[in-house]
């Protein structure tokens, strides 16, 4: 198990690596330093000073790759790629070029960030499945057929729509909940109810409708017929035979993202002011705020790579036929 | 005068016409692909979606074709100007709703604006009063009349759509009569009474539809509009209509652009195993762990930059968002390959040790030949049943990536770009809706079409639900 | 008469509606009293197992529903049951055990968890007191070590081991009557004689009834008390099994029995049962096996026959039983013809040796920890040596795992050797790479078990055959090789037409024949036929065993033939060679190994085939435990741990082989060398 675990964070380096080169490319090559600093100090009469200037701030006015006017192990290290890519690998994301501090900011802002997503995902699930389950209990009624058209009628709306639905029903014509804002602490909850409850409805469709071809499937396989064959109710043979058995499938969709519930929802906390790590990219991302950008897709990836790990250890949990070795 | 443009997105476009056209000739004579086709074409649902889906793809298809028309000759000049404006079909058809702009805001079938205004009265008095609109309702004398002129309008609009649908109902049955040589009347009687095996009249419902909604807008919305006008006072409907091509585009150029690489990539990994398999396996794992919507946005932001710093390679506007188009598009295509690319993996690596891939290698068939003839085709389904399930969820996402700010430019209309301009106005007091509820409404009833259509086809081409 | 245990009549299932639904169970009525086996006996789609499943009303649902007829248990209905009380039944008074083992069991649940969730069902016991009952059970039906296997889960056990806890499972209710569905189809021979003794020994102790289900004569012949046929769903035949198997009365019954090959038939063809089975769509006119009787005349495409008792407790439904009606004398000619002298004439007194293998090894690596190392071999075949004259046939038989497939795939070089030498007309196969081993293919093709993945099902059969052509850059011009494609068909006996059709929509036995035309486009030399027959009914494994005869007395072909079926064996082979974890234990000609086998496993794979002549009463030699894993094979002669007659000896060394004649060898250690 423990050998396990190594070898597959051992993996993991080569595709952060991979991650890392192309985040480099995307950012320094397909568009020069310079480039970048016109852009943010506007298009039009931007003097060389300027960007000569703008460029020594953030610590792009070093050479890419190969540093020549330095000495020694500086040629390698006191180039853009070392001090912006090589250095994520230890987790240090350096500033902004706004001039803050990421990992500080990563910090502090990872909490509200999960204090929305962990509830969306636990209800979530819990929601999906038993609702999966109730059709699949009621397969072929009319309940199920009706069920099903709902989950097609849910996933063919926007995910915008239930946010501004939602914001415009609870919270405009109900007054119910803040339309948005975010306090620490456990007053909190008057602000994390409506995004979740919302969040859980958005993803009702997509998921209860996949999650209940999985109890299908699993319902029409030839062990469901032996517990028949020995008298095992229906409720039972659900809950006792099938459940264990759909959540195979169900775990290799979920459990992948649970590192990156940190990550926070871009849309949802940008809607709901919540200021986690969603709202914090998409500021970057509307501000053109590079640094940030790399910093989110580096730990997107890492966290990503924890999920898969997280994976296959949870198989060898719910399916006894897999051993990690 | 007009000057044919051909943008690439149109001429991408049209490919995958061409493409799905050769598709269809070489279908038709295998019973294995036209089966399950007759199949989809069975159910009700799916006929009733394909319908929709059609609609769309017409308007989508007319908004392709792209001219730009001559400038008005000035004296002294020796060769045609053109103008910078790039007009489509589509535009020329909708004519009044394209060009009837008023100051701001204003209601569906409004006769005012939504807006008070300061106008100065006769005697020279200025008041705050909502002024008439410049087109909506511009015709009548006294707003009070507007219910009954909607009234004769839609009267008028649903004689066309029966009258048109009835011509249309004829026509299949004497087409279907003298295909199956049977007698006229017993053939009308039977569409009438949905006995065919195609369900010929749910499709001619359908169409009734749909005919009655494009008459209904095309009588109304010459003198009013019929969804509303924005801030700068555009109309809602012109809005909605024009954001189905880009709704479209992304939904099947991506997977166009993507499909290549999938298929190439996931059969090479399955079939020839060992170290281009894990080659493969590791682009794709690091393609795939980083977060989607992030290398979309890493992406977007360094092509916005890039294309800032080289304005000189974009002769109009429209060349400039369409190539914005396009490379949204790529980038999409280059994010959700990876998906397909396993899946194909898995499913060769089964395929490869089947028996007949083994027969095949006992009589010395060569690796190319038994990829194409032998694991291409048995995949095919896979492909499909990935394209018309991906097509919805890229329609959606376009909404998603505008709002974020990397998706299409903000010139280029879509539904993302509407909901994302309309989103603030509904804190306004009192509350502009009519954006949002169009462009939702346009792009649920397409997601929702493509969503019937794609069960359907699961259903006929997935093997597992077959039997 | 005493009241029966089970009492159904004219039982009517009906799946999917509409013009394509079915009527796999139409009218079947029949008697289990107390204690008795009662075989029910049928091909493939005869509505057999549909019925054991009705019995228990678990028909596949939504599409699956019980028309009509009653099914009454010790005189209650079980029909008109609400479904409450219909658990109580299921497995507690009727317990059931189906033929797939590997998927019946809940992959994620311990196997001692299955067991004891019946205890609890219908016993209502409940912890210490379960888990002592489920041990007892597990003792019960021969599991080793019940204290260790009652935590394990279903993967951790072989076939026959999981069909035991199936059984373990449907004991638990101590139910009146088992309901077996092929419960040994999908084991091996000897795992199939274990656990058949096991079911018959239960039985004798708890005076359990068994419904036995099941397309197996030997099989029939070895448990039932009583027998009734089943053909298109419905029962042709019933009689107890002495008077069954003295005379049958249905001409089904008769050609079934005719079309087992065995060594006795050897000189002649086998009896086939010609067409197939009838679409269970329609209503039928006349007698549901009108088309392909032997016997049948003018009147039975007309008449629906009706069921004739003939004895107490016996029946038939035919025509030739009606005593009103006199039939036409039986067509003995045709009969005759069917049935005439094998044209196949003694094999040429020169013997040459078209393949010759020696010391054939494939093993593969097994990685494992960090870098994939490797760390051990799966010795699939572990230095086998044979040789095939022009013209013979050679049977490699073992049981599932024993390597005969690999080392088929491995001599026609669709898998790579890791040692030996694989002599093709003096070529050494292993040694050729590239064009000349592509050019070479031509000479030696293979014919594959499964006849639904053979084919690629997006190609057209005639695209099909001709592959091999188009590859191998032979048979000429396009519409040459068309008409070849068509010779080929007939050839087959097949017609030229179907070429434009797709392989879905033929039967299992069409299909063989096309891919034995599909072998025989390129004019092989060889044939590998690996288990061709096996997933076919008897009557069609006639018909496909007849074509490969003829096709070698006029082909002059060669066949490696890759078979676990001893009585095709016996059949059709020259020489006989035993597999048992990947190396050949004995080898001889057909009647050496056949009628004196020596090495103990052969003997013991001989005698596990249950026999239709010998009524049941032979011994079996029972051999313990299941293959071992070739993975990791035990040390001294592999054979040794099963072994009945082992000596000290046998745990240290493994066996030279010793020459008991010019053509019989062994590799035992009873016979020194």
């Amino acid at each position: 198990m423990l050998a396990y675990v190594v070898r597959r964070a051992l993996y993991a380096i080569p595709i952060l690596v991979g991650v890392n080169l192309i985040t480099f490319f995307l950012f320094f090559v397909v568009n020069t330093p310079d480039d970048m600093a016109r852009m943010h100090l506007g298009m039009k009469r931007v003097t060389p000073d300027a960007i000569e200037k703008w460029k020594a701030e953030r610590g792009y006015d070093r050479p890419l790759l190969y540093n020549a006017q330095a000495d020694g192990s500086d040629r390698l290290t006191a180039t853009i790629f070392f001090d912006k890519s090589v250095r994520l690998f230890g987790f240090d994301f350096g500033s902004s070029d706004a001039g803050r501090n990421i990992g500080a900011d990563i910090k502090q802002r990872m909490w509200p960030s999960l204090a929305i997503a962990l509830p969306q995902f636990l209800v979530g699930l819990l929601v999906y499945v038993s609702f999966a389950m109730l059709l699949a209990f009621f397969r072929g009624s009319y309940l199920d057929v009706s069920g099903v058209v709902l989950c097609v009628v849910l996933m063919s709306i926007s995910g915008l729509f239930y946010i501004i639905a939602g914001q415009y029903v609870f919270s405009k014509l109900l007054h119910l909940f803040p339309v948005s804002g975010y306090e620490p602490g456990w007053l909190a909850w008057r602000f994390i109810l409506l995004p979740v409850v919302i969040g859980v409805i958005a993803g009702l469709g997509s998921s209860g409708r996949v999650y209940r071809t999985f109890f299908l499937e699993e319902i029409g396989k030839d062990y469901v017929r032996t517990a028949r064959a020995k008298g095992v109710p229906e409720t039972r043979l659900l809950f006792r035979h099938v459940l264990k058995n759909a959540m195979v499938p169900i775990l290799t969709g979920v459990v992948v993202v649970i590192p990156t519930l940190f990550m926070g929802s871009l849309i949802m906390e940008s809607f709901f002011g919540i200021p986690g790590l969603g709202s914090y990219t998409i500021e970057a991302i509307q501000n053109q705020d590079f640094a940030i950008v790399r910093a989110m897709v580096f730990l997107g990836s890492v966290l990503y790579i924890l999920g898969l790990l997280l994976t296959d250890i949870s198989y060898t949990l719910v399916d006894p036929r897999i051993r990690l070795s | 005068m007009i000057q044919p443009v051909i943008l690439w997105t149109d001429a991408l476009v049209f490919l995958l016409v061409v493409v799905v056209l050769v598709f269809a000739l070489y279908a038709r004579n295998k019973e294995h692909l036209r089966a399950p086709w007759r199949q989809v074409v069975r159910s009700r649902m799916a006929v009733a979606s394909l319908v929709v889906l059609s609609a769309y793809t017409v308007t989508g298809l007319l908004d392709s074709i792209h001219f730009r028309t001559a400038l008005p000759e000035t004296a002294g000049q020796r060769e045609i100007q053109y103008s910078g404006e790039v007009l489509s079909v589509l535009d020329t058809l909708l004519g009044p709703v394209r060009t009837q702009v008023e100051k701001s805001y204003s209601a569906p079938f409004a006769t005012h604006l939504y807006t008070r205004e300061s106008v100065t009265t006769g005697e020279g008095e200025t008041v705050r009063i909502f002024p008439r609109l410049q087109f909506g309702g511009a015709h009548l004398a006294d707003p009070a009349h507007k219910g009954a002129d909607i009234a004769a309008r839609s009267a008028i609009a649903a004689a066309q759509a029966v009258s048109a649908t009835a011509a249309l109902y004829l026509l299949a049955g004497v087409m279907l009569a003298r295909r199956r040589r049977r007698p006229l009347f017993a053939m009308l009687g039977q569409l009438a009474r949905g006995e065919t095996e195609i369900p010929w009249r749910t499709a001619l419902l359908a169409v009734l539809l749909i005919a009655l909604l494009v008459a209904l807008l095309a009588n109304l919305s010459a003198a009013y509009h019929v969804l509303g006008t924005d801030k700068v006072g555009q109309d809602v409907l012109y809005q909605s209509i024009k954001s189905i091509r880009t709704g479209l585009v992304i939904g099947t150029l991506t997977t166009l652009v993507m499909l290549p690489f999938a298929v190439f990539l996931g059969m090479m990994a399955g079939y020839f195993r060992g170290w281009v398999d894990d080659v493969i396996q590791y682009l794709y794992t690091t393609l795939n762990s980083i977060p989607g919507v992030l290398l979309i946005a890493a992406a977007v932001l360094m092509m916005q930059v890039y294309m800032a710093n080289h304005p000189e390679l974009f002769e109009t506007m429209a060349e400039r968002a369409d190539l914005r188009l396009l490379f949204l598009c790529l980038i999409l295509g280059v994010t959700s390959w990876t998906g397909l690319c396993r899946l194909l993996r898995g499913e060769t690596l089964k395929l490869r040790e089947l028996d007949y891939v083994q027969a095949a290698t006992a009589f010395g068939v060569s690796r190319a030949t038994i990829l194409v003839r032998h694991l291409l085709p048995n995949l095919l389904h896979l492909v499909l049943i990935a394209v018309v399930i991906d097509f919805s969820g890229l329609v959606l996402a376009e909404a998603v990536l505008s709002y974020v700010g990397v998706g299409v430019d903000p010139t280029t209309l879509s539904w993302g770009n509407m909901i994302n301009g309309a989103r603030l106005e509904m804190a306004r007091e009192p509350m502009v809706w009519w954006s949002l509820l169009a462009a939702f409404t346009f792009m649920f009833t397409l997601v929702l079409a493509a969503n019937l259509f794609s069960d359907a086809v699961r259903d006929a081409f997935d093997p597992r639900l077959r039997r | 008469m005493t009241q029966p245990l089970l009492d159904v009549t004219d039982l009517r299932v009906r799946i999917g509606a509409g013009d394509r639904g079915i009527r796999p169970v139409d009218g079947v009525s029949f008697h289990i009293r107390r204690g008795e086996t009662f075989a029910l006996l049928g091909e493939s789609g005869c509505g057999k197992s549909m019925t054991a499943l009705s019995l228990l009303r678990l028909l596949p649902q939504p599409a699956g529903r019980i028309t009509g007829g009653s099914v009454k248990l010790d005189g209650e209905e079980l029909m008109a049951l609400p479904e409450t009380g219909m658990r109580s039944i299921r497995g507690g008074r009727i317990a059931m055990i189906f033929q797939e083992p590997m998927t019946s069991l809940n992959p994620v649940m311990t196997v001692g968890a299955q067991i004891e969730e019946s205890l609890q069902q219908h016993q209502g016991l409940r912890g210490a007191v379960a888990r002592q009952r489920v041990l007892e059970l597990l003792d019960a039906v021969g599991i080793p070590d019940a204290e260790r296997r009652y935590g394990e889960y279903p993967h951790q056990l072989s076939g026959g081991m999981k069909q035991r806890i199936m059984i373990a499972i449907a004991l638990a209710g101590d139910p009146d009557l088992l309901i077996a569905d092929e419960p040994t189809t999908a084991l091996d021979v000897t795992i199939q004689a274990q656990v058949l003794e096991l079911i018959k020994q239960l039985q004798r102790e708890r005076g359990m009834a068994v419904l036995l289900i099941t397309h197996d004569l030997g099989v029939v012949s070895g448990m039932a008390d009583h027998v009734a046929v089943m053909y298109a769903g419905q029962i042709v035949e019933q009689a107890p099994r002495d008077a069954f198997f003295a005379q049958p009365r249905h001409p089904y019954s008769r050609m079934l029995f005719s079309a087992l090959p065995d060594s006795s038939k050897r000189e002649e063809r086998l009896a086939v049962i010609p067409g197939t089975v009838p679409a269970l769509n329609q209503t039928f006119q006349g007698c549901r096996f009108a088309g392909r009787c032997d016997r049948g005349w003018a009147h039975c495409e007309r008449a629906v026959p009706e069921w004739f008792e003939t004895g107490s407790e016996t029946g038939v439904r035919c025509h030739l039983a009606d005593p009103q009606i006199s039939a036409p004398g039986s067509r003995a000619e045709e009969a005759d013809r069917a049935t005439g002298q094998r044209v196949y004439g003694e094999a040429g007194a020169v013997r040459t040796e078209l393949l010759q293998v020696d010391g054939l090894k494939v093993f593969f690596p097994i990685h494992k920890g960090f870098f994939k190392r490797v760390v051990g071999h799966v010795r699939a075949v572990d230095d086998v040596s044979i040789s095939i004259p022009r013209g013979q046939t050679l049977a490699l038989v073992g049981e599932s795992g024993c390597g005969k497939t690999t080392a088929g795939k491995a001599i026609l070089q669709l898998l790579e050797a890791t040692a030996g030498k694989v002599q093709f007309e003096g070529v050494e196969l292993t040694a050729l790479r590239g064009e000349a081993l592509r050019s070479r293919r031509r000479d030696f093709q293979i014919i594959f078990q499964d006849p639904f993945s053979s084919m690629n099902p997006r190609m057209s059969v005639g695209d099909i055959i001709e592959e091999g052509m188009t590859a191998q850059r032979i048979g000429g011009a396009a519409p040459q090789r068309r008409q070849r494609v068509q010779q080929l068909l007939e050839q087959v006996g097949l017609r030229p037409e179907h070429a434009h059709r797709y392989p879905h929509e033929f039967s299992g036995g069409q299909r063989q024949r096309i891919c034995i035309a599909r072998a025989l486009a390129v004019n092989p030399k060889l044939i590998v036929c690996d288990e061709p027959t096996s997933a076919l009914d008897v009557s069609v494994q006639a018909q496909i065993l007849n074509l490969l005869q003829d096709l070698q007395s006029e082909l002059g072909l060669s066949y490696l033939f890759i078979t676990h079926d001893l009585s095709v064996v016996s059949y059709l082979a020259d020489r006989v060679a035993v597999m048992y974890l990947g190396r050949i234990v004995e080898e001889g000609e057909v009647h050496e190994v056949l009628d004196s086998p020596r090495h103990p496993y052969t003997e013991a794979l001989l005698s596990a085939v249950p026999s239709i002549d010998a009524g049941g009463e032979t011994t079996v030699i029972r051999l313990e435990g299941d293959l071992p894993s070739p993975s990791s094979p035990p040390a001294g002669c592999h054979f040794h741990p099963r072994c009945p007659r082992a000596v000290a000896e046998c745990t240290r060394s493994y066996p030279q082989r010793t020459d008991l004649s010019a053509t019989h060898q062994v590799r035992c250690h009873l016979y020194p060398g």
